[in-house]
């Protein structure tokens, strides 16, 4: 097999549920060693989550884990034994990267905040994923992702001008935070390279989370315009909707951006008079026309399922995508031709889908393994990778440490 | 951090971000843009709502702390030029249609041909090969395709979007990713690598557990407006209040335990526990499954009648000092003018002199303990070419006289 982009980059993860452990998720996905330390007093809250396999539940049988713990070792330290230090110590000086997103001030109580960390590794990189961050009024709020949804405006800025916002089912930013912190660590794996230096990354998934809504914090700053909820519209395309179609809740999505596609759009439909109407002739009198723009467009596409729309329209250069379930997710051909789901063997619930990334490297291919059983990986991280002899590891097990 | 790296940026909206990211990260960032300008100039609104091919916010967001050099690699010319310059580069960044720019002889093999090292992202809406490969797709395509789109809203009405192209950002944050984890690579083996996006791909890695709930249960994940089902149990996320809405979960178990006792004690300090304080003795072992879904809505009104006496920032400052995680649904405003925002130094004037104003951006996406690695925003958006002298006089050594050819042209 190619050598892997990270081989040879060492990992330690003290983090849980979404926003930290799929940071190194990727990590381990493109190469680089992980180790999952977890306790059986304070579990992942994704282990004990349903869906279940079977429907039984079981800290190795949630379907939540596996998402975000692809490619990681797991073990269990109880970090509050007597004994734990000196076993983390290891696991510290072992490590490049160390990554956590507990509340703030957790790893100081712990012993394991940056001056100590440094102390045992001064190159270590440590990068801890809080809502607020680590310094300010409210660095000590602890909370949830959808927290993060509420205060970021996201929350407020899906669903319907006429009625509640619904904000996001999952919490988005748990799907943005991420990706910016795999960023951060590469960026200061490559400066510490070139400098030797280490660093501490302090993320505040509120200030991250805000970086994509930037267009529209610079027009309440430029134009004191506050953006409301807009169902599917957007100010630079019409029709933008998603469309009922044939079948029990089935729906596509449509958006006309260009004159060139509202002209081969219309010609799709079979150039019905209402498209030659003067008042839909321009993008700003289909904006201003929406309304009535939405029903005609659903009149038509109440005829054709999801899928016939789709075709008749890309055929014709008009951008429009059918809107998946789930289900349709794992049956769509593009994402099985991108090998999107990997079939992988998990220690104790069989073949289960781990899903691979939104990049497809030419050279570094991503090697996806199952993620960990609870302690999983005790023996083998103790004796393989931190070179305890047996007798140390059979100590440290009688002792109670790995629990 | 990432100062030693130059990158060429050729992308419109859709990959725009993935250079602004890089820049803020201290990379040189080049947008090369057509002698016109980048499409992406003139999505709407405008600055100071005039419009005009600088004052885009979009542009204005994304662009920030790039150069800008204008080239049109459909003439000869231009692509002698945009090859002379990818041999100075580490990152190229596209978003043209697949085959594209092997169809001008840029592909990816044309050109590491003299630059063995360079690292491509190409970012389109389905990815270079496969069934989908030429279908063309904005934001909602890519959100409605990668699942997201189903499962948000109201099961009255159409299924929507977050009101604000998601897939854009998404796909340009991995193609980030992408290229650093080439040159992570590249650091051993001295090779570059092309990294494809999918902006769908992207917006499937946003649905979390939605697909375990099909893998392992084979349950259709329904919209369910501001209800969220955890466990089995469907309780309510967002409330209505005095004024606006908060975001706060109904738990039970050891996950409630705490937040639970707090926010009855609370209510019941204002007079407005009623049931709640006697119906549960015992928040911890509150089994939320084994409760009828009546009885969990009538504490729902309980609770929501409490919160419509009070407005977002009452409940907000209240559940601060109980350790009750809730928070208010801020609008852009409240954004602007949080206190923990500010507290942080999150905002950055940058200067749009042109414009005769200054403008406030997102500041940094993270903080580093080495100053210098702290991302920020180095300068505003570039001008139409307004670094053609600096790139095409300063480095490649193109006379004036030579440059104004290639302006006739329609070169530069």
């Amino acid at each position: 097999m190619a050598r892997m982009a990270l081989e040879g980059i060492k990992v330690v993860d003290f983090s849980w549920v979404f926003a930290g452990p799929l940071i190194t998720a990727y990590l381990g996905d493109y190469g680089a060693q992980v180790i999952k330390v977890e306790s059986h007093s304070r579990l992942d809250l994704t282990r004990v989550s349903a869906p279940y396999k079977d429907g039984i539940s079981g800290v190795n049988r949630s379907g939540s884990f596996p998402v975000a713990n692809n490619s990681k070792y797991g073990i269990t330290i109880n970090l509050k034994h007597p004994q734990a230090s000196a076993l983390v110590r290891r696991l510290i000086t072992w490590a490049d990267i160390v990554v956590e997103n507990f509340g703030t001030g957790a790893m100081e109580r712990l012993g394991l905040g940056y001056e100590e960390l440094k102390k045992m590794n001064p190159q270590i990189i440590m990068l801890s994923a809080t809502i607020q961050g680590q310094t300010g009024p409210r660095s000590t709020f602890a909370g949830y992702g959808w927290n993060t949804v509420a205060l970021t405006g996201i929350g407020n800025l899906t669903g319907w001008p006429d009625r509640s916002p619904v904000g996001t089912l999952q919490a988005y930013p748990d799907s943005v935070v991420p990706w910016f912190g795999v960023v951060a660590l590469l960026s200061a794996l490559d400066y510490r390279r070139r400098t030797g230096k280490g660093q501490y990354i302090d993320i505040s998934q509120y200030e991250t989370t805000s970086h994509i809504l930037a267009p529209l914090l610079l027009n309440y700053m430029s134009n004191n315009r506050v953006a409301t909820r807009a169902g599917n519209r957007s100010p630079y395309a019409a029709p933008h909707g998603v469309y009922r179609c044939q079948g029990d809740d089935r729906w596509c999505a449509i958006t006309v951006f260009t004159e060139t596609e509202w002209q081969a759009f219309c010609r799709v439909l079979g150039s019905p008079s209402w498209t030659k109407n003067e008042k839909f002739a321009s993008l700003k009198g289909r904006r201003k026309n929406e309304d009535e723009l939405n029903r005609l467009v659903e009149q038509w596409t109440i005829n054709y399922t999801p899928e016939d729309v789709m075709a008749r329209m890309q055929q014709a250069g008009v951008p429009a995508g059918i809107v998946k379930t789930n289900k349709e997710i794992f049956e769509d051909p593009q994402l099985e031709h991108r090998d999107y789901f990997q079939r992988v063997e998990h220690s104790e619930i069989g073949q289960i889908y781990q899903q691979a990334w939104p990049i497809e490297m030419s050279e570094s291919k991503a090697n996806v393994r199952p993620a960990p059983s609870l302690g999983e990986h005790n023996e083998y991280v103790a004796t393989k990778i931190l070179g305890l002899s047996d007798r140390e590891f059979v100590d440290y097990l009688g002792a109670g440490v790995f629990e | 951090m990432l100062e030693p790296y130059r990158t060429l940026d050729l992308t419109d909206e859709k990959g725009i971000f993935c250079g602004k990211i890089l820049a803020d990260l201290g990379a040189e960032v080049i947008q090369l843009e057509r002698p016109d300008g980048n499409p992406a100039r003139s999505i709407p609104p405008f600055l100071k709502d005039t419009a005009g091919p600088g004052k885009g916010i979009f542009w204005l967001a994304f662009s920030a702390g790039k150069k800008s050099i204008t080239l049109n690699l459909e003439t000869g010319a231009g692509r002698d030029i945009f090859k002379r310059l990818a041999g100075t580069a580490d990152f190229v960044i596209e978003s043209f249609r697949p085959g594209y720019l092997e169809s001008l002889g840029l592909g990816y093999k044309a050109l590491t041909k003299t630059n063995p090292r360079l690292t491509m992202a190409s970012i389109t809406p389905f990815g270079q090969t496969g069934p989908y490969k030429d279908y063309k797709g904005g934001d909602l395509v890519a959100s409605a395709m990668g699942g997201m789109v189903y499962c948000t809203g109201e099961p009255d009405r159409a299924p929507v979007r977050i009101s604000i192209d998601q897939a854009y950002c998404q796909a340009s944050l991995h193609a980030a990713v992408g290229l650093l984890l080439g040159l992570h690579n590249r650091t051993v083996t001295g090779q570059g690598q092309h990294v494809d996006v999918s902006m769908q791909a992207s917006m499937v890695r946003t649905l979390h557990t939605q697909l375990p709930h099909w893998e392992y249960s084979r349950h259709i994940t329904q919209r369910s407006g501001v209800w969220r089902s955890r466990g089995g149990v469907s309780t309510r996320e967002i409330w209505p209040c005095k004024g606006g809405f908060v975001d706060w979960m109904f738990l039970g178990g050891a996950a409630g335990t705490q937040q639970m006792q707090n926010m009855v004690k609370w209510m019941g300090n204002e007079g407005m526990a009623g049931s709640l304080s006697t119906e549960v003795q015992n928040w911890a072992t509150l089994d939320l499954t084994r409760v009828s879904p009546e009885k969990v809505r009538s504490w729902e009104k309980i609770i929501g009648d409490f919160f419509l006496m009070h407005t977002k920032e009452e409940l907000y400052e209240e559940a601060l000092k109980r350790r009750i995680p809730l928070t208010p649904l801020n609008d852009i405003a409240d954004v602007a003018k949080d206190e923990q925002l500010a507290t942080r130094d999150f905002w950055v004037d940058i200067d749009q002199a042109e414009s005769g104003t200054s403008l406030r951006y997102p500041g940094s996406f993270f903080l580093s303990s080495e100053e210098k690695c702290t991302p920020k925003v180095r300068r505003r958006a570039p001008l139409i070419g307004e670094h053609n002298a600096e790139i095409y006089t300063g480095e490649l050594g193109l006379s004036q006289e030579e440059l104004n050819s290639l302006r006739r042209q329609g070169v530069i």
